[in-house]
């Protein structure tokens, strides 16, 4: 037997393609030139510092002190004494080590402690803010230990970690594994609150709602409601303070090795070799300005990626 | 209100007293010796005798508590003394620099007023640029105005203190020669031309500051501005005839301050941190390059006193910050 349908509500267009939430988020974020901007670059830099060794094949320790103190090559359009040279297109530092080589290893050590100190301060936040939000008993202390933290001064207190706790982690790891094993520490172990507090709110908001009641009736436990149930519905506040953290990491590693307590001389970051070249700025801007351009560079980008995921995870403001 | 800051101020008593005991910690876990700098020759009973009188060597929780009793006790007492001439803390034991064997107080007091000038004129120069573009890109929003405005406070989030310091010394010092790269202290300001020196060398350090601080409160400003533009009193005042610039600058102005004066207290503290790095930049000797000379040369105590005070600063303008949030706004009772 056929229904017929009421004329009213029979459909005028022929059903849309069904499709997924994540293909909304994607629209919307496409709209964000900014954020498709900062994106890209994100990846394009990542890729950069991954490839780069492989592409432009010179060691960056490798002393040439014939070549020392070369200008970058753009130096030649407008000063035709200025001595530069195709071997080394960005110029050489004072022992002769080729600027572009250094760069990518700097940034292949800046890059590899922000995404670890994210990481970290990431999985600490989200934690303790799924534990306070999901368990009433552990929710008291766990926010009074955040307010404690969060009142903590933390750049005097990176400083004097990474001061005085340098040697042990140096005799123990090596100078560069114990250097990043204790800023990878320090920055993950000071930025994670934010994230806990957000988690925190979220879940519990999302406590309350049906589904989880549902999930709890059918005997599901703790553990399961957890990681099936909330975990998935925070995931957009957790990938925005991802990207907020991200900044944070690699600006604070750059201003730990700018102040002289980071990463050893002769291993290059950017920010180190921002510090290394104040010094003789007057004669070589360009050995302080690259690096910082490629840090300014960086962390805009991730900023203008936080952004746009912002607005494109948002469900309130997705689709205006 | 009243009821409710006096019960904060008695909650940050513990606060204070935690964050002191995690610095302390911190300080003792670490490894270096105070004695390392002495020469070999000196014999191993009178290094003894030495690290006893630097108050080492004894348990840790006396360690700590001495510490408390210097600073929360003595301190003060020294303090009254000064201002009143009394005598309370005649031969008493203060915190004492391990580098400079004085007062850890005496020398913060000698540092303070170059970082208040530094930071505190920034932090007010900051404000008062930050204000007119978060009302008028908030006012016109989407407009060519709060686009370039959205775009240089992104860059100015993005670009840390000590690239941009650098560059500025860079262009405004060694290029053009306008201004010094270096902060001098000892400058003192007698008459117009010396005021002069005072202002050129105060101007780089204060725009770097600056351009942080601008760059958050001008965000905060434009987006609670965006909140109230939109509410239905602002269509009531217009509805009856108020003009324009009554009833954004008047009606809306006044409730979009009580977010953003909050947030302005909350960020005083920070820029002290922030400080640290300008201050390393233009050679200013405040509080923030005492703290690095002082971990350098292992100073324990003024290392503690110094994190301390931060610290401090940071609870004293939280309290701050929540209690203005009750007075400010009516619809907030904390009783």
């Amino acid at each position: 037997m056929e229904i017929e349908a009421i004329a009213a509500l029979q459909d005028k267009e022929p059903p849309k393609e069904p499709h997924s939430q994540w293909k909304d988020v994607w629209d919307q974020f496409r709209q964000h030139k900014g954020a498709l901007f900062g994106g890209g670059f994100l990846i394009f830099i990542t890729l950069a510092v991954i490839l780069g060794p492989y592409i432009w094949q010179i060691d960056p320790q490798k002393l040439d002190i014939r070549n020392k103190d070369l200008r970058p090559i753009y130096v030649a359009l407008w000063d035709g004494t200025a001595r530069v040279g195709w071997g080394n297109p960005l110029g050489t530092d004072n022992l002769g080590r080729d600027i572009l080589a250094n760069l990518i290893a700097g940034g292949r050590a800046s890059m590899a402690v922000g995404w670890a100190a994210m990481v970290l301060a990431l999985l600490i936040g989200t934690s303790i803010g799924v534990i306070a939000g999901y368990f009433k008993k552990a929710d008291f202390w766990l926010m009074r230990f955040t307010d404690l933290v969060l009142s903590l001064p933390i750049l005097p207190l990176l400083l004097v970690a990474v001061t005085l706790f340098r040697e042990p982690l140096r005799a123990n790891f090596g100078p560069e594994g114990g250097m990043f094993i204790l800023i990878v520490g320090v920055v993950g172990l000071t930025s994670w609150m934010q994230t806990a507090r957000i988690v925190r709110g979220d879940i519990l908001a999302l406590k309350e709602r049906e589904f989880i009641l549902a999930a709890r009736s059918i005997g599901t436990t703790s553990g399961k409601i957890i990681r099936r149930h909330l975990l998935p519905n925070v995931v957009s506040p957790i990938m925005v303070s991802a990207t907020l953290g991200l900044a944070t990491a690699i600006i604070t590693e750059s201003a730990l090795s700018f102040l002289g307590v980071g990463f050893p001389s002769d291993f290059p970051t950017w920010g180190k070799l921002l510090a290394d070249a104040v010094q003789r700025m007057e004669q070589y801007p360009e050995r302080v300005v690259l690096p910082g351009i490629l840090i300014s560079l960086t962390v805009l980008g991730v900023n203008y990626l936080g952004d746009g995921l912002r607005d494109a995870l948002d469900p309130r403001i997705r689709g205006r | 209100m009243l009821t409710f800051t006096i019960r904060r101020l008695i909650l940050s008593i513990p606060t204070l007293l935690f964050i002191s005991l995690v610095i302390f910690l911190l300080l003792q876990l670490a490894p270096g010796d105070p004695m390392a700098q002495v020469p070999l020759t000196v014999p191993p009973e009178v290094k003894e005798r030495m690290r006893e009188a630097l108050g080492l060597g004894q348990p840790l929780h006396i360690q700590y508590w001495k510490w408390i009793v210097q600073f929360f006790w003595i301190e003060p007492q020294v303090l009254m003394d000064h201002w009143f001439g009394t005598t309370f803390a005649e031969g008493k034991q203060r915190v004492i620099s391990w580098q400079t064997r004085s007062p850890v107080m005496d020398i913060v007091v000698q540092r303070i007023p170059q970082t208040l000038w530094v930071v505190g004129l920034s932090y007010v120069v900051g404000i008062l640029i930050a204000l007119p573009i978060g009302i008028y890109s908030a006012y016109k929003q989407y407009s060519v105005f709060d686009q370039s405005g959205t775009f240089i406070t992104m860059i100015g989030f993005s670009i840390p203190p000590f690239f941009t310091g650098p560059l500025l010394i860079v262009i405004f010092s060694v290029q053009l020669g306008w201004l010094p790269s270096i902060y001098d202290t000892t400058h003192v300001v007698t008459d117009w031309a010396s005021f002069k020196v005072q202002f050129m060398q105060m101007v780089m350090p204060v725009m770097v500051l600056a351009l942080q601080t601008t760059a958050q409160i001008s965000r905060y400003m434009r987006s609670s501005m965006l909140d109230n533009l939109g509410q239905d009193y602002v269509r009531t005042a217009r509805a009856k005839g108020l003009r324009e610039g009554v009833v954004v600058m008047q009606h809306v102005l006044r409730n979009s301050m009580i977010p953003v004066i909050t947030v302005i207290a909350l960020g005083v503290p920070s820029i002290f941190g922030g400080a640290i790095i300008t201050e390393n930049v233009f050679k200013v000797n405040g509080i923030g390059q005492l703290l690095l000379t002082a971990l350098f040369a292992n100073d324990i105590p003024m290392v503690m006193t110094l994190t301390f005070i931060f610290a401090i600063l940071i609870v004293f303008f939280n309290l701050i910050a929540d209690v203005l949030y009750g007075v400010l706004d009516p619809r907030i009772r904390y009783d």
